[in-house]
């Protein structure tokens, strides 16, 4: 079964339509990217399915049911910036999903479960390559550990779809390609499903299996905001293409 | 010749020139109050300050004939606890409203209106009504404080609150937060800091309210102090006054400046991230 079925989706802000018609279906394990133009609602449909916005009309459903209208434990996110939280060390960053879990009142946990939490937030931490700075604060951590920690954050919720925005727009080329090799590496790992947003139409191509293109297929000069943006490509990527590329 | 704006002063000259303006005020003073007592003798508007050092000694730091208290610091103790009593609640009460009140949208529509109308309301209008309320003692001038207080811390950290980053709430959602423990894990710590930087700005607002209230009613305390010795022109006593207030002010935003730094050291650079 499709992990994400979406049919005749629209979502418009008052007159201004954003996209129109969409249908598409996402399988478990795949790695979607989307690129096109900026404001062709690629951002929006990212938000859709991250419970931030709802669909105007249209089927939109997560393993066949409808998507709950707020963010959820099933879809993690990762945001270019700004989603550390700040008075948290490293540890305590990871540690925090697992808490809030467990402990429903407090958001905090005491004695052997505490013990236990830590030492799984360890595990995802070493995993990511953070191992050596678990007691620093986010703001002493370089752009590309940032996000690595923005990372394992989202995944030791192991969520069942993990949504990428844009997440190495912000960093140095040869970091990005660390940053590259670390999410495919960790996405092999732990079978997950991916949805990125990137504005980079190489790196697109290189991480995703599948890339879909976002554009409008009809403008009206005279009312640019009348018909919205439609996946004008899908293009399937063959996984050894992939392999060779990590190869090379 | 560099232009002015890019000339930077080193460490040394920075701190001479920030002495420089105390020192020259205080030159300034010694001369006018020099020339004035040469000639009148009997002069009471700019003592000299041996005269200052003389009736602070005498009527101030020595004990009591009547109670054997030493006034002054019967004063500054009166005054610092009322002034640490009225913030305290109002930091509290900052906290407790202003989050809600920044996170929750249904709270903020139905209370926000009200808070903003109710900081519009003079504080010093309604002293009279807390003294009626509350009589002379110690509650209506906490109150005076609370009261002028309070809405400003409210409001600022709600808006604090208002303007945390989105994604940051986005994604405690995504890690099982619930609004309560979003609040209670996330914000609020995050929030502390901020209301240490509250308390401080509006420390000065409290002061103004503290010597106001006991300027009217009270029987010790700074600011009572201050007007009661009035009658008399006393301002050999009242400029030592006015310059121990202005020290404890400073010293009470310094020592919470550093407080904020030890106690929360993410928060001076959190900018970077």
């Amino acid at each position: 079964m499709s992990l994400i079925t979406i049919k005749n989706l629209w979502k418009r802000y008052g007159d201004n339509v954003v996209l129109e018609n969409l249908s598409l279906e996402i399988k478990e394990g795949e790695f979607c990217t989307l690129v096109g133009p900026s404001g062709c609602g690629k951002s929006t449909f990212l938000k859709m399915l991250l419970g931030e916005e709802s669909p105007s009309k249209g089927l939109f459903l997560f393993e066949g049911k409808p998507f709950q209208s707020e963010p959820s434990v099933e879809r993690g996110i990762v945001f270019q910036r700004y989603s550390l939280f700040s008075h948290l060390s490293v540890l305590e960053n990871v540690m925090l999903g697992i808490e809030l879990g467990k402990a429903p009142f407090l958001g905090k946990l005491f004695g052997r479960a505490k013990k236990e939490a830590r030492a799984e937030a360890v595990a995802m931490l070493e995993a990511v390559g953070l191992g050596s700075v678990l007691h620093h604060y986010p703001s002493q951590l370089s752009g590309g550990m940032q996000q690595r920690l923005s990372i394992a954050q989202s995944l030791v919720k192991k969520p069942k779809l993990l949504l990428l925005d844009e997440p190495f727009g912000a960093l140095d080329p040869g970091i990005r390609a660390d940053m590259h090799a670390l999410i495919l590496d960790l996405w092999k790992k732990n079978n997950l499903t991916v949805v990125m947003v990137t504005h980079d139409l190489h790196e697109g191509f290189y991480l995703g299996t599948r890339v879909l293109v976002f554009d409008k297929v009809r403008n009206d000069p005279q009312a640019p905001n009348a018909f919205g943006a439609k996946i004008t490509y899908d293009i399937p990527l063959l996984r050894e293409k992939k392999e060779e590329k990590n190869d090379r | 010749m560099k232009r002015l704006i890019n000339r930077k002063p080193n460490r040394g000259n920075a701190l001479l020139l920030g002495l420089l303006p105390f020192v020259i005020l205080v030159i300034v003073y010694v001369f006018a109050s020099h020339s004035r007592l040469a000639d009148n003798a009997e002069d009471k508007l700019l003592p000299s300050i041996a005269q200052m050092a003389q009736t602070m000694d005498k009527s101030a730091l020595s004990p009591s004939k009547r109670s054997g208290e030493i006034i002054f610091w019967n004063d500054t103790l009166a005054s610092l606890q009322r002034l640490g009593l009225g913030i305290g609640i109002s930091a509290a009460l900052g906290l407790m409203l202003g989050v809600p009140l920044g996170l929750i949208p249904l709270v903020r529509a139905g209370f926000s209106p009200f808070i903003a109308a109710f900081s519009m309301v003079p504080p010093i209008a309604i002293l009279p009504i807390l003294f009626i309320v509350f009589g002379m003692g110690e509650v209506a001038k906490v109150a005076l404080i609370v009261i002028g207080v309070t809405p400003i811390i409210v409001r600022d950290l709600q808006h604090r609150v208002e303007e945390f980053p989105k994604e940051q709430l986005i994604k405690a959602q995504t890690l099982g937060a619930s609004s309560w423990t979003l609040a209670i894990r996330i914000i609020v710590p995050q929030m502390l800091p901020r209301l240490l930087d509250s308390v401080r700005l509006t420390l000065g607002t409290a002061w103004i309210f503290l010597i106001s209230s006991e300027a009217i009613a009270a029987t010790e305390g700074l600011g009572y102090r201050i007007f009661l010795v009035r009658r008399y022109l006393a301002m050999d006593m009242i400029l030592p006054y006015v310059l121990w207030i202005t020290v404890l002010a400073f010293l009470a935003d310094f020592i919470l400046k550093k407080v904020t730094c030890k106690v929360f050291p993410w928060y001076a650079k959190k900018d970077a991230l």
